[in-house]
């Protein structure tokens, strides 16, 4: 996030895009709230209308995989009338006239038609936007997990700099990161291009710097893999053995049954975790970590926040802390490691890592702080982009055209199925299903289906359907709701035994490697 | 009786909602909302309150388990920490460090992650480490 959390509130208008926000980041849905009884404008662009769609000024229902051409339909309004921020574009931006002249090209009747928003409120959203003081734009994995992922994100960074709705107090731009410590997982260099703190592996000065920290001749300079890249090399013999730490791939990856194919087929598979989830069934060894409330440590959230971890309570059995675990594996693989706590590695990573170099255990008793805190004395940053000033100099505008999702409907698959979070459950359910009040409140998977669709395959409320994409095939229970138009369905994705990630595309943004979980085609048929 | 409330990070969301986490001689009985946290101040959502529910469950794993015969069995720690280091061994030098693969996770913490790209880096050799921050 640009701006810290607690700003939302203060902000006029909010832009909420490809974000489920009360029911899969809850408290930042409790700022909207109260940014809203500060009088606050709402705007809420999403193919399902979602909770917070009902406290929204205005609504609109976009379809699944349209963002880039509902916001350049928005920009190509806002230039239209002259509501730019011109001298903020001035000195602040680059790139600008490029990206001009693709917005002048865009035709609103053609962006109304694609994305089935109306003319009118394509207007009205760009004009409240536009003329915001403090505008905020909230988004989530609505717009990331697309084929055009990387697109849709350039084109709301478009959208904040053409009315300099960044770089000030409650003004910018809030991607909400999907799981607890995805932040802070990308920071410590959990990624195959880079060390912590995004320090390139292709980075001579980074690749030396960390050679000598870490007593090694040298350190390899060509970039990794990423996860789906890893299960192809498996196909293709080229990967052998795959360490996976506290993930469940085979309920969260999109392609289910290809991802079981990989797994069941890599030569040595080693899955640390504290059940034994449908992953883990599949190792060859399975090592017991230990859960949050028995560790010491560190998170980073949603808005860089870096707060404690602390341990309440012992391990069960003989779980084991997951960093003793990596720890004696390296030793016994002959790299010497000698830690004494997880205090000793954070010392390590912060000498590492100038964002986090200012940051030590004594200094985050209390509210934590959000880097980049590069020495003792810095107090933590909020917003990121003060006054305009981007990391990498000006802020670059984007000529982004509109590319349609990598699967559409046709006769064959008429449905256009989405997926997402239900309220009282996380991610692959892992940890929710095993909590009695949570599992109480959703036991089980189900499918969101308009009442007009669920009129013509002749089916009520409850009754069993099942959904086939080109990929596989699923059985659950159906809801009728008017939250998907006509066309589209809906459904969570937390439940292994309606694993709605056997039908998902597994096509990935080129840039970013996210797969098109958002959008794929399917076909429903009712179950007798 | 041994009281404690231990304040603490939530472990779901990226929100962090900040909560001291109940226990009584050593079991963990309720979540109680951190006031002073200027991210949830006091407040948390029905994941957050019911938090301490799946961490003693029964079904978690107490063991190291490691495939004999293809079925999972209960092993020593010494054992399946040695399986896995001289797997990793014989995989890097039957087919090199690149045909090794490492699943960092948003779960687990900062330091924990750091360790696991230090150790597929510098001690395998390899930069094929990824997490599902795009799940
Ligand atoms: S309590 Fe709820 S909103 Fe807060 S971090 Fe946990 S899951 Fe997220």
């Amino acid at each position: 996030m640009t701006n810290a959390m607690s700003e939302i509130e203060d902000a006029d208008t909010i832009f909420i895009i490809g974000s489920n926000t009360a029911t899969s980041h809850p408290l930042v849905a409790t700022r909207i709230f109260r940014a809203i009884e500060k009088g606050a404008r709402v705007l809420v662009a999403d193919p399902r209308k979602n909770q917070i769609a009902a406290f929204a000024d205005l609504y609109v229902r976009h379809r699944p995989g349209t963002d880039v051409a509902l916001l350049n339909g928005m920009m190509k309004v806002i230039l239209d009338k002259g509501l730019e921020d011109k001298a903020f574009i001035a000195e602040n931006t680059e790139e600008f006239d490029a990206f001009k002249k693709l917005i002048d090209g865009v035709s609103l009747d053609e962006v109304s038609q694609i994305t089935g928003v109306l003319l009118e409120d394509i207007h009205t959203l760009a004009e409240i936007y536009a003329k915001a003081d403090k505008a905020s734009i909230v988004y989530c994995m609505g717009i990331t997990q697309h084929t055009n992922g990387v697109n849709n994100v350039k084109s709301l960074a478009n959208l904040s700099m053409l009315t300099g709705n960044i770089g000030k107090y409650a003004t910018g731009v809030n991607p909400l990161r999907g799981q607890n410590n995805v932040q802070g997982a990308c920071d410590m260099g959990g990624l195959p291009n880079v060390y912590t703190g995004y320090q390139p592996v292709t980075l001579g000065a980074a690749n030396k710097k960390f050679a000598e920290a870490w007593g090694v001749n040298e350190l390899p300079t060509k970039i990794g893999l990423t996860i789906p890249e890893m299960l192809h090399g498996i196909e293709k013999d080229e990967v052998r053995a795959l360490w996976i730490m506290g993930e469940n791939p085979v309920v969260s990856d999109p392609d289910a049954n290809h991802v079981v194919k990989a797994l069941e087929k890599v030569e040595l598979l080693i899955v640390q975790d504290i059940f034994l989830t449908p992953t883990a069934r599949l190792a060859h060894v399975v090592l017991p970590g230990v859960s949050f409330a028995e560790k010491d440590g560190t998170f980073s959230n949603t808005e860089r926040r870096v707060t404690r971890v602390r341990k309440a309570v012992e391990p069960v059995g003989e779980a084991r802390q997951d960093w003793w675990i990596i720890q004696e594996i390296s030793n016994r693989f002959g790299f010497k490691m000698d830690y004494a706590s997880p205090e000793a590695i954070f010392k390590e990573i912060a000498s590492l890592t100038p964002s986090y170099g200012g940051i030590t255990y004594e200094r985050l008793e209390g509210p934590g702080l959000q880097w980049p805190c590069p020495s003792l004395e810095h107090p933590g940053t909020p917003f990121l982009h003060k006054d305009g000033k981007f990391t990498r100099g000006k802020g670059l505008f984007h000529a982004i055209d509109y590319k349609p999702s990598a699967e559409l409907v046709d006769d064959e698959y008429p449905f256009c199925m989405t997926t997402g979070r239900i309220y009282a459950h996380y991610h692959t359910g892992t940890m929710t299903r095993n909590s009695k009040a949570l599992d109480f409140e959703a036991p089980e998977g189900f499918l969101e289906i308009n009442p007009a669709d669920a009129k013509a395959l002749d089916v009520l409320d409850g009754h069993r359907v099942k959904i086939a994409s080109r990929r596989g095939e699923i059985e659950t229970r159906i809801m009728i709701t008017e939250r998907v138009e006509k066309g589209v369905v809906f459904m969570p994705f937390h439940f292994e035994e309606a694993n709605v990630n056997k039908l998902t595309n597994p096509a990935y943004d080129p840039i970013a490697k996210i797969p098109e979980l958002k959008v794929c085609a399917v076909k429903l048929e009712k179950v007798s | 009786m041994d009281y404690r409330n231990t304040l603490t990070t939530c472990t779901y969301c990226g929100c962090g909602c900040n909560f001291f986490l109940e226990s009584l001689d050593g079991r963990l009985t309720g979540t109680i909302p951190c006031k002073t946290s200027p991210v949830n101040e006091g407040k948390l959502c029905i994941k957050g309150w019911n938090v301490h529910q799946f961490v003693q469950s029964e079904k978690r794993l107490t063991k190291p388990l490691l495939r004999k015969n293809g079925e999972l069995v209960e092993v020593s720690w010494d054992e399946a920490l040695n399986f896995v280091a001289s797997g990793l061994k014989a995989a890097k030098s039957a087919s090199g460090a690149d045909s090794i693969g490492f699943f960092a996770s948003a779960k687990v913490t900062n330091e924990e992650n750091y360790l696991m790209q230090k150790f597929a880096r510098a001690a395998v050799g390899t930069n094929n480490i990824d997490h599902c921050a795009r799940l």
